[in-house]
């Protein structure tokens, strides 16, 4: 019934569609662009911009054009954002997703329309099994917290605290740092959960401290790690010898600058840094703050530079076909060299594989950055991985 | 467990000084000002944009942040909020959102919307031990700017000549006109100072609360929770409101799992209002 | 004129109306494009309308409707997953859950001021989020209730990309509301209201049960308000925390408010003047929308709607001589 009622109307619409996608392939880029996660929407939008100037909006002799639409991070509005770009607007690619609930709800959306979600920051793990059209350029937060895991057992942390705010990612963060960690012989002395409306973090800091562990593992969302590490150092946990291990979410480089010298030394894992080693990533930099007057590029902006950049080579390879499924098969596997560092698309999940950095913050040029120390390379998620 | 009772403490001092101009102008002029937050963001704004681009102390921001937002205050009092005194709470309710989104929406567009910080003197970094319990600095100082001011603020209320004037020209403005009470001006004034202080509050809250454009959203539940908690008839309400609401918090978190604690509070609020309707300690009418 | 005469003129059908729904019906046959939009203005719509009843005739204020719509959405998730996915039986749990809630809570609103009644109400919705939240075994916590495939309507006609089946499903289901509730509000039952609301000590003097007639008009409302819910799971086969955040009632108060309050035509027009113009705005300016929303608001509240609409009666009365 269902598919019938689609192709009478595609029929009915035949002719000006085929006119049309001739010449234009449009991506649907649905973000949060006001509302709490607005930064988040920002960074990407600016990243996609920069990819579209120095890289032309034609590939493959297909001009490429971005529609900009603001979900407030409601779920049901993005999932009705992505039905109008699929109907009206007949978009090949959906792009963006600033929170998982988002992409989660658009997925059934990308299976019944044959069009390819790519998810440029939504970290949840589970994401791509919604729907085999899901392909994700942003990381999963497994990704982040087992390789943190693994280094606070070699690096002598034996007895961890955890605390993760209490939704979707930060349970997935917990979950899978708790698991390696144990799994490698560690204790966790407890897991504390914050609720997502907690302004104040010191009674779950107090009751950190009264455990006495070595190290404190922590996920917040990007927005609160500032006041998180803050509140950390006030309460004088770093001088009672308590070691802050995060996930690089809690020092994002897009108000690393503003956090202050209590951050210096907190160690986390991640995907991205402004910082990173390599001639593309400065050159990226630079024309990322030259065009958003100063902003600093966070790995939020780097899930939309790639997802452009795959979207781009997936057309390249199909020579201009922007049908879901090609474009689909032309994702899968691609592989190439990202300002933060060698990444590739896992055939298998459709799910981003990366380095992962430990970091340290530190003062360069007077001011605060993530220095990478070590690397470990090509991380798929964990969390996926775990159930083959 | 008297380091959690402090940290509330402090807490719900720093609740009260952002409420505060709310109670006035809810309980005393009968105004329901959904944009308070707006002006406790503008103090929280301008502190951080004189201490990060023109290196100006941090002592010095708060009272820049009290005049700037009080100003601001009196400029969209005389301007706007007066024409819709008297009039219907829910054209009141409409205006004053509408005020939010525009203060969002601007500040977003002028101040970017990630999270801004501020790094605090080193004298009120840290913490110290204080007859056998460990404080933080900082704490302490909102205890004590917040514990003067609230002082301030009940004697200025029922000690002095605009206090009398001010709660004449609540009762029965009619009356006080007629006795040559300036009413206008007495509630621009009220007004303005009410922003100022939530202003002052926002430069405080900057290190515990953080800062971006959607403060005024973020905070609204929990002022309307000390207003309507602590009763409208005064400033002494609000005030002990503010100080449970802090305690109840911090405690709840601590003692509780975080699923119980982060509604403890919202079941508090009910039982409270169901039981007194009009404030925990407002003075029976 | 008799009493009778009087009451039953004012429930009388009038032109516009017609014009109206015949209007709102037509729209099921315009090209496929705006179906989805239309679909979530009727959601509104029906979510303003219960938010009315209380309001508007009884005068109760609330900033947690959403907890109402919230519980109609998850009720009619869950039923979907877990017992049927046939969508009628599932609008008749979720108004029935949703209904015993707003009965269980309705004590707690029939005393105090407005603000009293606004905290409580906004403390109920908050709870129930976080409960939502804590939860995630049931409601999938913030990852959202996932894995909903909604039955076709009538057994016939399945939910389309278009949203064409899901707007006549929601318009169907608020017309049928719509004429119950005006069927509602100009009974006796609908007077009493009206009465307590102006004076609930003379209503009470005149021998009207103050209490029991606002502890059932509390539920009604509550049984709209997770209809309305349990349309915009079904329709979007997703529930996620948003249908109990605090952003949703606020929004709803917003339409409602811009409509009108104490006419049940004022939750239609503001959801729909509300939507549009979000949808407007947000389309042209993605980044700066809210500041020309708040800008509207403000003018709307400053200016009047009365005199708005004056203006606007009076503009066309030149125009059109």
């Amino acid at each position: 019934m269902l598919r019938r009622e689609i192709l009478t109307i595609a029929a009915l619409s035949l002719l000006p569609v085929v006119a049309f996608a001739q010449d234009t392939v449009k991506i649907g880029l649905i973000l949060p662009m006001t509302g709490q996660q607005a930064s988040t929407g920002k960074q990407i939008d600016a990243a996609v911009k920069l990819y579209q100037a120095q890289h032309g909006t034609t590939v493959a002799g297909k001009k490429v054009e971005v529609i900009l639409k603001d979900d407030t991070s409601v779920p049901d509005v993005t999932k009705r954002l992505a039905q109008e770009l699929v109907v009206n607007d007949k978009v090949a690619v959906l792009a963006g997703f600033g929170i998982t609930p988002s992409a989660m709800a658009t997925a059934p959306i990308a299976t019944q329309a044959k069009v390819p979600e790519v998810v440029m920051a939504a970290g949840t793990s589970s994401i791509t099994e919604a729907s085999p059209f899901v392909v994700r350029t942003s990381f999963t937060l497994a990704q982040s917290a087992v390789p943190m895991a693994e280094w606070a057992v070699k690096n002598g942390i034996k007895r961890v605290v955890t605390m993760v705010s209490d939704y979707g990612p930060g349970i997935d963060a917990e979950k899978s740092f708790s698991d390696r960690f144990k799994a490698e012989g560690g204790t966790i002395i407890e897991n504390l959960r914050v609720p997502m409306r907690a302004p104040d973090f010191a009674p779950v800091l107090q009751k950190a401290a009264d455990t006495k562990a070595d190290a404190l593992f922590v996920f917040v969302p990007s927005g609160a790690g500032a006041q998180f590490v803050k509140q950390f150092v006030e309460r004088g946990l770093d001088k009672g010898g308590m070691k802050l291990i995060a996930t690089g979410d809690v020092t994002d480089d897009d108000q690393l600058a503003g956090m202050g010298d209590a951050v210096v030394g907190v160690i986390n894992a991640h995907n991205y840094s402004a910082n990173h080693d390599s001639a593309l990533n400065k050159s990226y930099v630079e024309a990322f703050r030259k065009a958003n007057g100063g902003l600093r590029p966070n790995f939020m902006s780097v899930g939309g530079y790639d997802g452009m950049h795959l979207i781009y080579e997936a057309l390249k390879k199909t020579g201009g076909d922007a049908s879901g499924d090609k474009l689909m098969a032309a994702m899968k596997g691609l592989a190439w060299e990202s300002p933060r560092g060698p990444i590739s698309i896992d055939p298998d999940t459709r799910d981003i594989v990366q380095n992962i950095y430990i970091r340290k913050v530190e003062k360069k040029d007077g001011e605060l950055y993530n220095v990478e120390f070590a690397t470990i390379p090509n991380v798929k998620d964990p969390v996926k991985a775990a159930k083959k | 467990m008297a380091t959690i009772l402090f940290d509330g403490v402090a807490y719900g001092m720093l609740m009260f000084i952002l409420a505060c101009g709310l109670a006035v102008t809810l309980g005393l002029m009968n105004f329901v000002n959904l944009a308070h937050g707006a002006f406790a963001m503008a103090g929280g704004y301008v502190t951080v944009t004189l201490m990060d681009r023109w290196g100006v102390p941090f002592l010095a921001c708060l009272p820049a942040a009290f005049v700037a937002s009080a100003a601001l205050g009196l400029v969209l009092e005389r301007t706007l909020y007066r024409h819709l005194y008297g009039r219907d709470h829910l054209e009141q309710v409409l205006f004053s959102i509408g005020l939010v989104f525009i203060a969002v929406a601007t500040t977003d567009y002028f101040m970017g919307s990630s999270q801004r910080n501020i790094t605090l003197p080193s004298w009120l970094q840290g913490r110290r031990e204080i007859l056998g319990v460990s404080v933080g600095l900082y704490r302490s100082f909102l205890i004590v700017v917040c514990g003067a001011l609230a002082l301030g603020l009940q004697l200025g209320l029922t000690r002095t000549r605009f206090g009398s004037r001010l709660r004449a020209a609540v009762d029965d403005a009619r009356v006080a006109r007629g006795l040559g009470i300036p009413v206008g001006l007495v509630f621009a004034a009220t007004f303005a100072v009410g922003s100022g202080l939530a202003g002052l509050g926002g430069a405080l809250g900057v290190e515990l609360l953080g800062l971006d454009p959607y403060f005024p959203m973020k905070f609204l539940i929990y002022f309307l929770i000390v207003v309507a908690v602590g009763g409208t008839s005064g400033i002494m309400g609000p005030f002990l409101a503010a100080l449970l609401l802090g305690i109840a918090d911090v405690a709840g978190k601590y003692y509780l799992s975080s699923a119980l604690g982060g509604f403890v509070i919202y079941l508090v609020l009910i039982v409270v209002l169901v039981l007194r309707p009009h404030g925990l300690f407002a003075r029976a009418r | 004129m008799s009493v009778t005469a009087s009451f039953s003129r004012r429930a009388r059908w009038r032109l516009p109306e017609i014009v109206f729904w015949l209007l709102a019906f037509a729209a099921l046959l315009l090209p496929p494009g705006k179906h989805l939009l239309l679909n979530e203005i009727a959601i509104l719509a029906l979510f303003a309308l219960s938010l009315d009843l209380i309001l508007g005739y009884a005068g109760i204020i609330s900033l947690g409707h959403a907890a109402f719509f919230g519980t109609g959405a998850y009720a009619a998730g869950l039923f979907c997953k877990l017992v049927t996915p046939d969508p009628h039986t599932g609008l008749a749990v979720a108004i029935v859950v949703a209904a015993a809630l707003g009965a269980a809570t309705s004590l707690l609103v029939l005393r105090g001021s407005d603000l009293t009644r606004l905290m409580v109400t906004l403390a109920v919705a908050l709870v129930l989020h976080e409960v939502a939240n804590a939860l995630p075994l049931w409601t999938g916590g913030a990852d959202g209730l996932q894995g909903m495939t909604v039955g076709p309507l009538l057994g016939h006609f399945d939910f389309d990309l278009y949203g064409r089946t899901a707007y006549a499903y929601s318009l169907v289901t608020l017309f049928v509301l719509f004429l119950l509730a005006r069927r509602i509000v100009h009974s006796p039952f609908g007077l009493s209201l009206m009465a307590i609301r102006r004076n609930p000590l003379r209503a009470s003097a005149l021998g009207v049960p103050n209490r029991s007639r606002l502890i059932a008009v509390y539920t009604l409302s509550a049984a709209y308000a997770g209809a309305a819910g349990a349309l915009l799971a079904q329709t979007t086969a997703y529930v996620s925390l948003e249908v109990l955040d605090f952003q949703r009632s606020a929004d709803v108060l917003l339409a409602l408010i811009i409509g009108g309050t104490g006419w049940l035509y004022g939750g239609l027009a503001g959801a729909i003047a509300f939507k549009v113009l979000q949808d407007v705005l947000s389309a042209s300016a993605p980044q700066f929308w809210m500041f020309w929303m708040g800008l509207f608001l403000v003018v709307l509240a400053l200016v009047g709607r009365e005199r708005l609409g004056q203006g606007v009666r009076g503009l066309l009365a030149k125009v059109m001589p």
